[in-house]
């Protein structure tokens, strides 16, 4: 088998997995049976690719192959009683060439139904959505493959049984809805983005996941603003994705980082669906991040920031979305703008929130604070504290960095 | 198409959860609204309503379990205690879990605080 037909089989499972299962399910009407007949369908051209060429629309091949696997299974079934299906709206089954972004649009919006658990939609969208092995969701979550396995299977037992639809929501929930989706792909993102635990900073499956995601989503309700705030926020902070970790495999902060590394290209495609998004009212809590991103990003240096700018648009995102992570941004850019003391009266309120209370950023904001007042001791403190409150091994170098640089200071005279 | 099979609608239980102590200080104008809200939402629902009923106080409960050598214990109270307990029901008729989500949503029970309506599928048997 040549390498050629490997990256082939690998581009198309990246582009049209989705595609690909949503049209089977639209023919079996059960996720399980579909996702069979989508893996039967990846492994036979990874056969036939090799013996025939790769086809010239690997997607349509895929689709027809999976869709004809799926007929067939279903006439075989058709002698049994069939097992909980999935619920189908009543338009008609498409061909494989047509309404096909609709039936992903449905995949997508029945994976992140309220009714299952936040943990469910995530594992389901990965795996259905996004073609992730339960071995590489179980891997990104930090639990068991079995453990993985029995919450997609329990998730996708609820879909059937309690008849979860597989359509897209009627436009009074629409908004609603899409929220909800949102919050899954932005959760994929930031796992991906500062992976929670082990050698690598960024897990780079889940960020493209995401970022695809989102771009599908984008093409398919090209108008609905949060959407648009979300893939530009996505693209914004992946655009700094080259210049986080340094040659050493240090990690590295905004101030530190070589803004000559960061791709223009994805900042002024994440600055135009900005633009967009926000001539559109009210702005989401997405689109204001995204905005926050974009003045990073248009600042030529750190020193550059435009602080009372961050500062004010952190007052909007509290206001749309009051949770204690935004307030200890707040304070960080209020002792950016106003002076490190002014950072740590800010912070002053936070340190008794139970929510902040295993934070590790919340110390090393502080440290960073009391670092620059010259208040070596206390500033030692808070690095330790932090260090205690993070498994990532790349930020656990970086404070180490930091608790070091202190203590000599400290010793100097 | 192929469909139809699954055009007959499914059934749903919403149990209807809450504190009694609540239920118990609530005045008559507040039980005045309470039962408009039921009435609203049985008009909405109109035939997909198979049944329901408000249920007399889980002090008022008998329970009956095995009493391990082959018989039967009664004990007064609920099977399980707890702070909150089942107050009603409705047996409801939907198409799918959205509608049955769209007409709970109706319920009063919903927005009090101390209570909630759970939504359960019922076995189809055959």
């Amino acid at each position: 088998m040549t390498e050629d037909v490997v990256a082939a089989v690998a581009e198309a499972h990246r582009r049209d997995w989705s595609r690909v299962l949503a049209c089977a399910a639209q023919v079996t009407r059960d996720l399980d049976l579909a996702e069979e007949c989508t893996q039967d369908a990846y492994e036979q051209a990874l056969h036939t690719w090799a013996r025939d060429g790769v086809p010239d629309r690997p997607g349509a091949w895929l689709t027809s192959v999976a869709r004809n696997r799926a007929l067939d299974l279903r006439r075989r079934e058709e002698r049994f009683r069939r097992r909980m299906p999935l619920l189908v709206a009543e338009d008609p089954a498409p061909g494989p060439e047509d309404g096909l972004d609709d039936d992903r649009l449905r995949l997508i919006f029945t994976c992140c139904h309220p009714a299952l658990s936040g943990e469910a939609r995530i594992a389901l969208t990965l795996r259905l959505v996004c073609g992730l092995s339960t071995a590489e969701v179980a891997r990104a979550f930090l639990v068991s493959e079995p453990t993985m396995a029995a919450r997609i299977t329990r998730a996708k037992k609820k879909i059937a049984t309690a008849r979860i639809p597989y359509r897209v929501p009627a436009a009074d929930d629409l908004a609603e809805r899409v929220g909800a989706v949102l919050d899954v792909v932005h959760l994929i993102f930031t796992t991906g983005h500062t992976a929670p635990a082990g050698p690598r900073l960024i897990r780079r499956d889940l960020v493209d996941s995401a970022i695809d995601l989102a771009r599908t989503l984008h093409l398919l309700m090209p108008t609905d603003a949060a959407v648009s705030g979300l893939l530009a926020l996505l693209l914004l902070i992946d655009a700094r994705s080259g210049s986080r970790v340094s040659a050493d495999g240090r990690m590295l902060l905004l101030p530190e980082q070589d803004r000559t590394r960061w791709d223009g290209g994805l900042i002024a495609e994440g600055v135009a669906l900005l633009t967009d998004a926000l001539r559109r009212r009210p702005p989401t809590r997405y689109a204001v991040e995204a905005a926050i991103a974009a003045v990073h990003a248009e600042a030529a240096t750190w020193a550059d920031t435009d602080w009372a700018e961050i500062a004010a648009l952190y007052d909007v995102l509290r206001g749309l979305w009051p949770s204690p992570v935004v307030e200890l941004n707040r304070a960080v850019a209020i002792g950016l703008r106003d002076g490190p003391a002014a950072g740590l009266d800010a912070l002053a309120p936070l340190l008794d929130d139970p929510a902040l209370a295993t934070y590790g950023y919340l110390s090393a904001a502080r440290a960073d604070f009391l670092r620059r007042l010259g208040r070596w001791d206390e500033a030692i403190d808070a690095y330790e504290e932090a260090l205690a409150l993070t498994d990532s091994e790349k930020e656990r170098s970086f404070l180490l960095g930091r608790l070091a640089d202190t203590r000599d200071s400290r010793s100097r005279p | 198409m192929y469909l139809d099979e699954r055009r007959d609608m499914a059934k749903y239980m919403l149990l209807i959860q809450g504190d009694p102590r609540q239920w118990d200080a609530m005045t008559p104008d507040q039980w005045t609204a309470h039962g408009a809200a039921h009435g609203a939402f049985s008009a909405e629902a109109g035939a997909r309503i198979l049944g329901g009923e408000q249920l007399e106080t889980a002090t008022t409960a008998t329970t009956l379990r095995a009493d391990g050598a082959g018989g039967v214990v009664t004990t007064d109270g609920p099977f399980l205690e707890t702070k909150e307990v089942l107050g009603g029901f409705y047996l409801l008729e939907a198409a799918d879990l959205d509608e049955a989500i769209k007409l709970a949503s109706l319920l009063p029970e919903v927005r009090a605080g101390h209570s909630g309506v759970e939504i359960r599928p019922v076995v189809e048997h055959g």
